[in-house]
């Protein structure tokens, strides 16, 4: 911490902090109040969004990856296939071929039209919720393929040796140390799946950067709105890595 | 209408309009590719090599850039910046002028690009082998002389990975130019499917364009890799 404050330091941070003081005396910021509250479920929903489809995509992406390394030819090609696809085109137009090309499909079968499943398939979330995963999955699923393979091979033998079945031998050996060796990329593939969110504003679903632009366009504020929005995805981003940091430190690890 | 119909390339088919937005993107992602990579070199020597202020700068500029969503820094840029030229333009007396979506995007891309470049250049940099550099130093090289005869060929073999993943998020960012309005593939084939209601066959067509470039590019990236790593042990 002492190197920190050398004085260019001070210099720079005396500067950003007019800056702050200029942005927030000379724009306008009386809409605060008055946005508060949708700007906070604005935070719940994107939070939301992340969290499950985080959880969602990786539950999809350890058999993605544990078929493309063990599995027989033709069901890991179909899952090579689907990570390069997936990776391979932009998320936005995943979404919005799912919104637009699955949803507008949905309608045309009756049998949909009257399932249960119908007032949700109505809404949007849900084709956002399946976007998000399914991009999730694609690009953690390569991650997790690299970390199944990558897992040294004396430990798999020794798992056998010791006669494990070969579910035994995944659950306790091969899954964890993949898993292990997949955490710390795992950081910045959720921080991309958080700068992924606001595209769901795209769809309609109301998150953070849809509450947003609500805001611009009911106040015709323009610029004011943005940054705040810039603002909290910065602290969403710098608390996400901070606590990555912090479960990737608490796993041991032989030092180097 | 049958879907070859629908896709056909000259009017009433759609298939045109989305060939001129695959130009579009293309065009954009190499500009904005090419920029990052212009700033993402001045970026990772000012990093490595400049003083104490302009580190701390560059530091905030990549950490600022790469923490924001790329949508958000999109629709910030593509309206501020444009914006913000004009208002610099009257400061100096000159008449506003109409930036055009090309440039507009060219310059978000690159500026996007830039941050994430100059963190992998960086890295490339610091693979090298001082030793080479400072044997560049000894034979009196200038740092112009130095930077292309010695250190962007030495690291080109460390950032091509970075550099080809870069460029694959490239062409897929542009498709967010579709937000703000840039007629590029997405925002052509959504009006294709608008028009016509066959949402799913446009955007099905528009993944396959986009995947055909990722694939090409993989296929030159190849061959780049192969060419840059000559003479390097092999690792793999």
């Amino acid at each position: 911490m002492k190197s920190f404050f050398t004085p260019h330091r001070i210099i720079l941070l005396a500067i950003a902090g007019a800056l702050v003081a200029i942005i927030a005396t000379t724009m306008r910021w009386d809409w605060l109040p008055n946005y508060y509250g949708d700007l906070l479920a604005g935070v719940w929903i994107t939070l939301v969004m992340l969290v499950s489809t985080c959880i969602l995509g990786m539950l999809l992406a350890v058999p993605l990856g544990l078929i493309q390394v063990t599995g027989p030819k033709l069901p890991a090609l179909l899952c090579k296939g689907f990570c390069t696809i997936i990776r391979g085109t932009p998320l936005l137009l995943q979404l919005w071929l799912i919104y637009y090309g699955v949803g507008s499909l949905f309608p045309q079968v009756p049998e949909i039209r009257n399932s249960m499943l119908w007032p949700y398939l109505r809404e949007a979330w849900p084709y956002g919720v399946l976007a998000l995963t399914v991009s999730f999955a694609g690009y953690e699923g390569e991650v997790m393929r690299g970390a199944f393979a990558g897992v040294p091979h004396g430990e798999l033998e020794a798992a056998r040796a010791y006669g494990m079945g070969r579910f035994t031998m995944v659950r306790r050996i091969w899954l964890p140390r993949a898993l292990h060796r997949a955490l710390p990329t795992l950081t910045g593939e959720v921080v991309l799946q958080l700068k992924s969110t606001p595209l769901l504003a795209t769809i309609t679903v109301v998150d953070l950067y849809a509450v947003v632009s609500k805001i611009r366009q009911e106040t015709y504020i323009v610029y004011e709105p943005m940054l705040l929005l810039a603002l909290i995805y910065l602290c969403l981003t710098g608390i996400l890595v901070v606590t990555f940091r912090y479960f990737e430190n608490k796993i041991p690890t032989r030092d180097v | 209408m049958t879907a070859l119909e629908l896709l056909a390339l000259s009017p009433p088919g759609w298939g045109g309009l989305l060939l001129k937005g695959l130009a579009m993107s293309l065009t954009v992602a190499f500009g904005g590719y090419f920029l990052g990579l212009l700033i993402g070199i001045g970026g990772s020597f000012g990093k490595l090599y400049g003083g104490p202020v302009m580190r701390d700068l560059l530091d905030v500029y990549t950490t600022v850039i790469r923490a924001i969503p790329e949508l958000v820094l999109i629709v910030l840029l593509f309206y501020a910046g444009s914006d913000l030229v004009n208002r610099l333009l009257l400061l100096f007396g000159s008449r506003p002028i109409d930036i055009n979506g090309l440039v507009a995007g060219i310059a978000v891309i690159g500026i996007v690009q830039g941050a994430y470049s100059t963190e992998v250049l960086r890295g490339a940099i610091k693979a090298i082998n001082p030793g080479q550099i400072e044997a560049g130093r000894a034979y009196g090289m200038g740092p112009g002389l130095l930077l292309r005869r010695i250190i962007l060929p030495a690291m080109l073999p460390h950032a091509i990975p970075g550099l080809s993943n870069l460029w694959l998020i490239a062409t897929k960012d542009t498709a967010l130019l579709a937000v703000v309005g840039f007629m590029e593939l997405t925002l052509a084939t959504r009006q294709a499917g608008g028009a016509t209601k066959a949402y799913f066959l446009f955007f099905s067509t528009a993944g396959f364009l986009y995947l055909t470039v990722t694939l090409l590019s993989n296929v030159g990236i190849r061959m780049i890799e192969r060419r840059a790593c000559r003479g390097m042990p092999d690792v793999g």
